[in-house]
């Protein structure tokens, strides 16, 4: 399927599942739950376009996350504070200028990360980012405006728009955010940026032989990426109403961005998609019928066993399987 | 204020010699082998309630306890290195899922732990944890005092054993070339096996030492991998002599901020000073 093609049709499934949810679920706990899953669809396919397409392994999906997150807590708080100090009255900001504004200041963190590349390849980038998400948590920690280490209580606005109540506007959102990772996700794997990527993964030191732009290929790569999950990070405020720097920058971020695309299979866009599902799912599940820290302990345990199993993931089991029948 | 600088210097080097010994298990796995075993916290953390337990139902002495667990680490880490081996190294080159493996290691540890001890600081009891000893306007607290004097014994002891022991020398040896002693008819692997061995080994001593040091609860062990690995790249990664300055030179900028900006900007100080280290010189210290 050619790449406008394959927009179209995402497009109209987001919008049948945003109109078709609207019409028939009243239960309000469908919602937060989709809502997570989908969350980790957009996180898993942003991880996967620097992890599995350009071979960078990022840890630090957290700080991504968590910085749109606190990007949104700024701009939730801007009008009271301009009202304080200059006795302007503004109105508040709505969620998409801070699902933007989420994006372009992790993305800025992503391109930041990007010229890390030039020096760190393999392991020492991955914990490069490991020690960048304790940086920017320390900050945060440490910013009283934001809440530094207390946490702070964010108040949804009364009345959401487009009807139904607030958390199925924030679900409309995050079924768009996911219909434009996905979306982008796919049409960089077919394209030249995509070629680019996989060189750079294959073997780095070729591709800057052949003429590759390695770098501004990978400063893409680590600016889409961090801005995804920024966007992703962006309505959490307004999801979880109190936010504290200790879950927000929780290692089960880092570790669902990872183990997602681990399972689902790292080469292609479906890959990070099914294992989201999956795990998302199983992780809903097992919250509400055992607990949540078995939940985890279930995340770490799929991924060890898929990277030793299956280190291709599902998508890659499925092409061996098929490559033997037709053999 | 002079009194409060020399005090909080004393303090980094004390602390120091502890990062020393969390530090010798990945300078030897990651450093000498390139086994990135970022999961080295949750062994230390292991190795801190194994101490709890034991000082908790029998009375004994962490440091005690960590010595008497290390054959029971060391068995851990062969096993964990023969996984490592036939999911990974035997199949080539798969370092993402090598590094991912590692990852849900650490991920595990940290979940299991607090399935089985909770979430709350857990602390043991010696009579040295409290008193001081006081040289002029100089304290030095036994519980810094003591893991950093047996850090350094331990330290000291294995780099003797690397040195002069003949699978010591081995060990240093598939570091430097595996294909060579496969021709002097040593089989890497086991070598490497061996390696890992007393790399987790070493966890069950750090991780005493840490108990003593501050109360524990399974989520501390992140803010270790990266002074862990920071000290290990800024060591020069292979060298015993570099990580031990390395780890002097962390303990004291560490200590220091702790003293004048307040203990919440400490772990910034740690990363940045990886983040600073792996971006401006990757070779260390006292790298190539």
């Amino acid at each position: 399927m050619r790449a406008p093609a394959f927009w179209l049709c995402i497009v109209v499934v987001g919008a049948a599942f945003i109109v078709l949810s609207r019409t028939f679920l009243t239960n309000e706990y469908f919602y937060f739950a989709g809502y997570v899953v989908l969350q980790y669809i957009v996180l898993s396919t942003a991880w996967n376009i620097l992890g599995g397409y350009t071979g960078y392994t990022n840890f630090g999906t957290g700080a991504f996350f968590a910085s749109g997150a606190y990007c949104s807590v700024v701009l939730h708080k801007l009008p009271g504070l301009v009202h304080s100090a200059f006795g302007l009255t503004i109105v508040p900001i709505p969620l998409p200028v801070m699902i933007v504004a989420g994006g372009i200041i992790s993305g800025a963190m992503g391109l930041g990360t990007g010229y890390l590349t030039l020096r760190l390849r393999g392991v020492f980038f991955a914990i490069a980012t490991l020690a960048f998400t304790i940086v920017v948590q320390t900050l945060i920690v440490n910013w009283d405006f934001v809440g530094g280490s207390r946490g702070i209580y964010i108040i949804r606005p009364p009345n959401a728009p487009l009807g139904g109540g607030y958390i199925q506007y924030l679900f409309t959102w995050m079924t768009i955010l996911t219909v434009v990772s996905v979306g982008i996700a796919r049409s960089i794997e077919g394209s030249r940026l995509g070629l680019g990527f996989a060189s750079i993964r294959d073997d780095e030191l070729a591709a800057e032989a052949s003429g590759v732009p390695t770098l501004r290929l990978k400063l893409i790569a680590t600016t889409l990426s961090g801005a995804l999950m920024g966007m992703a990070g962006a309505p959490l405020p307004y999801y979880v109403t109190y936010l504290d720097p200790t879950s927000s920058f929780n290692l089960a971020y880092a570790v669902n961005a990872v183990a997602m695309p681990v399972i689902g299979g790292m080469t292609s866009w479906i890959g990070p998609v099914i294992g989201a599902i999956l795990l998302g799912t199983i992780q809903q599940v097992a919250t509400v019928t055992i607990s949540s820290a078995l939940n985890l302990l279930i995340v770490g345990l799929l991924l060890i066993f898929f990277v030793i199993i299956a280190p291709n993931g599902l998508v890659g089991l499925v092409q061996s399987w098929r490559r033997q029948r037709e053999a | 204020m002079l009194g409060l600088f020399i005090n909080a210097i004393v303090a980094g080097v004390l602390l120091g010699g502890f990062y020393a010994a969390v530090s010798v298990g990945v300078t030897i796995s990651f450093g000498m082998l390139d086994i990135a075993n970022i999961a080295q916290p949750a062994f230390i953390l292991l190795g801190c309630y194994a101490a709890y337990i034991m000082n908790l139902y029998f009375g004994l002495d962490p440091i005690v306890t960590g010595v008497i667990m290390t054959p029971a680490f060391f068995a851990l880490g062969m096993l964990v290195y023969r996984l490592y081996y036939f999911a990974f190294e035997k199949r080539g080159d798969q370092a993402i899922q090598g590094l991912a493996f590692f990852f849900g290691l650490l991920f595990v540890g940290e979940v299991s732990l607090v399935l089985v001890f909770g979430v709350d600081y857990r602390f043991v009891a010696a009579s040295y944890i409290g008193p001081s000893l006081h040289l002029g306007i100089v304290e030095l607290p036994f519980r810094m005092l003591l893991p950093c004097v047996f850090s350094l014994v331990m330290v000291g002891v294995t780099q003797l054993y690397l040195t002069r022991s003949f699978v010591g020398r081995a060990i240093l040896a598939v570091s430097q070339d595996p294909g060579a002693l496969q021709l002097m008819a040593a089989s890497p692997t086991k070598i490497k096996q061996i390696a890992v061995g007393i790399s987790i080994a070493t966890c069950a001593v750090a991780g005493s030492f840490l108990i003593i040091i501050q109360p524990v609860e399974p989520s501390i062990g992140r803010d270790y991998i990266g002074r862990i690995f920071a000290i290990c790249v800024l060591g020069g990664m292979t060298s015993f002599p570099g990580m031990l300055l390395a780890s002097m030179l962390l303990g004291i900028v560490e200590s220091l901020t702790a003293t004048f900006y307040g203990p919440s900007w400490a772990p910034a100080v740690a990363f940045g000073f990886l983040l600073v280290t792996l971006a401006a010189r990757p070779a260390g210290l006292l790298g190539r």
